[in-house]
């Protein structure tokens, strides 16, 4: 399924349906359900796997597709456990990437956004990578106040798991962090923290 | 007048000494040139206004300069990341040094001297006690980047936007007396994006319009432009990374202590084509008053009156006043007669 989002917030990325694009090279990244997303740009366009370079990790859910997605035989296919773990190995093919590498992202939007960060770090266009939406709707968030990042927050307010402040999360996005803002609910009256509400599931 | 007479030695921050001598308040931008406020595209060519006024000169130094600055000095000691330029932005930063030393040289020679040999450059800030000798346009030549260099002697808070694609990326700032906005969570932005949690301009048409207008931007042609917000106590750096430190002083106003510790908020914004860069410099001004100056002044005092009454409560939302608005309303009443006020904003033409 693919996911509807509201678009008010005009810093909040919106995102499409990958697309089989001619190109050299195609690196596909994605987690969780988006394993979904890829098997179906497979089906679309065969030939893509003959030079299809993917990486994938399981979601913070649980969804684990390595057995499906090694089933269709990409050219290459590595299992990495997190993004942070892979990011290495993500940062050097989009280092190595001559014109007409093609980048496809599926899955929950903080994979979407650091690969979307490091591609343009790696001086590709924010646009030159496709991205599809799948599966759980978890947030990757940066305190505004002491800058630690959360990932997969479920839940507005939420505990910093770095300063311990409890923090809402707002709409408001920043591509280069890859994150949405986390600001102290309790700022003007210290203590009173409304109880936690599951919004991103 | 010696430098130390003129020059406040006032804090923005703790004990909150700062005031405003009755000349500063004679001249404060008051930002209502009506009975009402609603977003607009409100700006108009940056040209000198009338002599003693904050439009008078390009950049306005007043009597909180070296205060400031040394405000500005404090915030950047525990929080480094209010300064940033990303690697691409280090020309726009000579282009804003040039034009800032330019106009302080030009406009306060009692204070500020730029000599120029080549691009070897000497100088001299009298207020700040700084007398540096640097290379124009080398980096190592200078103690800090060209940006941080200068907007650690200008007052305000700056951002530097390079412009692509049909759009503007805010991508270098300093930014100390920001009302409540990340530059660190912004930088990298563009337009839209920043503005994204601004309520009912979009839908008014104000972002498309305004950026529309600024690419179009010609140096030698800046334009102005005012913004406003409300704060408790003069507290310039009213950041969202302190939040938690600052919020609770909304809670603790009372009747009697809302004349002096209310501020009115006005940001005098500028906005300045550069010449080597072609990026835009974006001077944001901060300037504070209290309730109790700002009503020595009938016009303002009823015009405020009215507009804090009658503004759409998003607009008072997203300032983050709507929890004190009665107070302040009941406060302003005691200073509005019902009698008319006459167009503009100057205090004199009642
Ligand atoms: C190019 C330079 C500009 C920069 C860097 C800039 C930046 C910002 C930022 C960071 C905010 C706060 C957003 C938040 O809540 O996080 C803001 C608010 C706003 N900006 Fe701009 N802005 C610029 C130019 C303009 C222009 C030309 C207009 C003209 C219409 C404008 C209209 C507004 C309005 C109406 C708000 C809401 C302010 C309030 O109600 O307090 N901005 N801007």
């Amino acid at each position: 399924m693919q996911t509807q989002f509201d678009t008010t917030m005009r810093s909040r990325p919106r995102y499409g349906v990958l697309e089989p694009r001619p190109g050299l090279a195609h690196l596909i990244v994605a987690d969780g359900e988006g394993g979904e997303a890829v098997l179906a740009l497979f089906a679309q366009a065969p030939e893509l796997l003959e030079t299809a370079r993917v990486i994938y990790m399981p979601g913070a859910n649980g969804t684990d597709m390595t057995a499906e997605l090694e089933a269709v035989k990409p050219a290459q296919f590595s299992r990495v456990p997190s993004y942070a773990a892979g990011r290495q190995r993500i940062v050097k093919v989009l280092g190595d990437a001559h014109m007409g590498l093609q980048v496809y992202v599926t899955g929950t939007e903080g994979l979407m956004g650091q690969v979307q960060r490091d591609a343009m770090e790696a001086g590709l266009p924010h646009d030159a990578v496709q991205t599809e939406h799948r599966g759980s709707l978890v947030r990757r968030v940066q305190c505004v106040h002491c800058k630690g990042i959360t990932e997969h927050v479920r839940t507005d307010p939420f505990q910093c798991g770095h300063c311990g402040l409890n923090l809402f999360v707002r709409d408001h996005y920043s591509r280069r962090l890859a994150a949405f803002q986390g600001v102290c609910v309790d700022a003007e009256d210290p203590g009173e923290v409304p109880p936690a509400v599951e919004r991103f599931k | 007048m010696s430098l130390d007479d003129y020059f406040h030695d006032e804090t923005y921050f703790g004990d909150f000494t700062y005031r405003n001598s009755p000349q500063a308040i004679k001249r404060f931008p008051f930002p209502f040139p009506e009975d009402d406020y609603m977003y607009s595209v409100n700006m108009e060519p940056h040209v000198p206004g009338r002599k003693g006024s904050v439009f008078e000169h390009a950049f306005d130094v007043d009597e909180h300069y070296v205060a400031q600055m040394r405000d500005r000095a404090r915030v950047l000691a525990e929080d480094p990341l209010r300064c940033q330029s990303l690697p691409h932005m280090t020309l726009a930063g000579w282009d804003l040094l040039e034009l800032i030393m330019e106009s302080f040289a030009r406009d306060y020679p009692q204070w500020f001297e730029l000599h120029k040999d080549g691009n070897r450059w000497h100088w001299i800030n009298r207020p700040l006690g700084i007398d540096d000798k640097f290379t124009f346009l080398d980096e190592s030549t200078l103690p800090y980047g060209p940006m941080e260099y200068i907007t650690r002697q200008a007052q305000g808070d700056f951002t530097l936007q390079d412009q692509r694609n049909d759009n503007l990326w805010i991508e270098a700032g300093m930014v100390t007396t920001q009302a409540d906005w990340s530059v660190d969570f912004d930088i990298g932005m563009n337009f839209h994006e920043w503005h994204a949690p601004v309520p009912l301009a979009r839908e008014m048409g104000v972002f498309d319009r305004a950026l529309k207008f600024l690419l179009q931007l010609q140096h030698g042609a800046p334009v102005r432009r005012f913004n406003w917000t409300m704060t408790v106590d003069p507290l310039l750096d009213t950041s969202p990374e302190n939040y938690h430190k600052w919020g609770p002083s909304k809670t603790t106003m009372t009747r009697e202590t809302i004349g002096r510790r209310q501020h009115l908020r006005v940001e005098l914004q500028t906005l300045f084509r550069l010449p080597r860069s072609n990026a835009i410099a974006f001077p944001i001004r901060c300037y504070m008053i209290s309730f109790q100056d700002l009503v020595t002044q009938p016009k303002w005092a009823r015009r405020l009156h009215r507009v804090i009454r009658d503004l759409p409560e998003e607009l008072a939302t997203y300032k983050g006043f709507l929890r004190n608005r009665p107070l302040m309303v009941e406060y302003l009443s005691q200073f509005d007669d019902g009698k008319p006020t006459s167009p503009g904003w100057w205090p004199e033409d009642e």
